[in-house]
């Protein structure tokens, strides 16, 4: 029965709630940076991209955060940038 | 060939005083010559830890001020052979001392010893920037609670941005129940998230209180979970591959019984 409940209560487990409120506070630590800074950034790349993709500028999302480096023998900063795709131009031409 | 690893962890009250006191102490039951430098000046408490504050003399203030010889500051645990302390001092505050001072004793102690064992204050000001300047290596401590993993990830950026690549993680006080439960992060989530890789797992174990009220390092308790988490810790510190050990041992007897019809925990 008790097994039975934790499958039931499987997403609300207080692990998984701490592991997701983790994730999004250090997601600001980690950007060392200034708002203005990655704004500034945001705008930079909207307006460059949009020279050849069309892209839905209010979904971009950047975030500076940590991750091993291709050789996986260290940690490096990295720049992650979503930038989801609403049409492509005349891509290619 | 001897290293200097500092023992951090930002966070307060997760362990380091008590990490630092088994890893040195587990190092000398192995043979190695070991110096632990106490460096939360200020508020020492590594001498409690060791059982050694009626034999304080000289401080690490005094060494670095020139009050005394490095080699009278130097409390010799005779308990365990090869095992020294150099204690903070109490009266004093963390800006008597600088980086550069704490660079240049590292480098007279490494002529002695295989390894020396720095004990970080918490925080990241003055007292964190002394204790890492002579440092090659660091292990960072914390707790499965997520005040303690965000502070750790903190000082990883600032160990990195101070060029002290590649910490270590020690997760401290896993309770295996509440894990079980859904109610603790796991090791692999904490690994996932802070992305550094790890040098060990110390359960929560009430021996590490009663050993501590009697100033006797648990890492010398061969019964003990928690001395036996250390001993392991100690052979990964000298380079040695050693399994995490699993944690779930002391099965109770519902777990038998789900085990015994099949049903998985």
């Amino acid at each position: 029965m008790l097994d039975l409940m934790k499958i039931f209560n499987h997403g609300n487990r207080s692990k998984d709630i701490a592991r997701e409120r983790l994730k999004l506070v250090l997601v600001h630590d980690r950007a060392n940076v200034s708002p203005q800074f990655l704004e500034m950034l945001k705008s930079e790349i909207i307006k460059v991209i949009s020279n050849y993709i069309e892209i839905q500028d209010d979904e971009l999302d950047i975030q500076v955060t940590r991750t091993r480096s291709d050789e996986g023998d260290r940690v490096v900063p990295a720049l992650i940038a979503n930038i989801p795709i609403r049409n492509m131009k005349n891509a290619g031409k | 060939m001897s290293e200097v690893i500092v023992i951090t962890s930002g966070k307060g009250g997760v362990g380091k005083t008590t990490s630092t006191a088994n890893i040195g102490t587990g190092l000398a039951l192995i043979g190695k010559k070991v110096v632990l430098i106490d460096a939360d000046i200020g508020l020492r408490n590594l001498d409690v830890v060791m059982g050694l504050e009626n034999r304080i003399v000289y401080d690490l203030v005094d060494v670095v001020e020139g009050a005394c010889r490095l080699k009278q500051a130097l409390i010799k645990d005779k308990r365990y052979d090869g095992l020294y302390l150099l204690p903070a001092a109490q009266t004093k505050d963390k800006t008597a001392v600088n980086p550069e001072q704490m660079l240049n004793l590292c480098n007279d102690l490494r002529e002695e010893f295989d390894y020396i064992l720095i004990d970080c204050p918490a925080g990241i000001e003055q007292g964190f920037k002394n204790a890492i300047a002579g440092a090659d290596r660091a292990i960072v401590v914390t707790t499965p609670e997520v005040s303690a993993v965000r502070d750790a990830d903190r000082i990883i950026g600032l160990l990195e941005a101070n060029e002290l690549r590649n910490p270590l993680l020690l997760i401290n006080r896993v309770k295996m129940d509440m894990v079980k439960r859904g109610d603790m992060m796991t090791i692999d989530d904490i690994i996932d998230i802070l992305a550094v890789d790890l040098i060990g797992v110390v359960p929560d174990d009430e021996n590490i209180i009663i050993s501590t009220n009697r100033g006797e390092p648990v890492v010398s308790d061969m019964k003990s979970r928690a001395g036996q988490a250390y001993r392991n810790i100690t052979r990964r510190v000298m380079g040695e591959q050693v399994p995490i050990i699993d944690l779930d041992i002391e099965k109770g007897f519902m777990d038998k019984l789900r085990k015994l019809f099949g049903i998985k925990a």
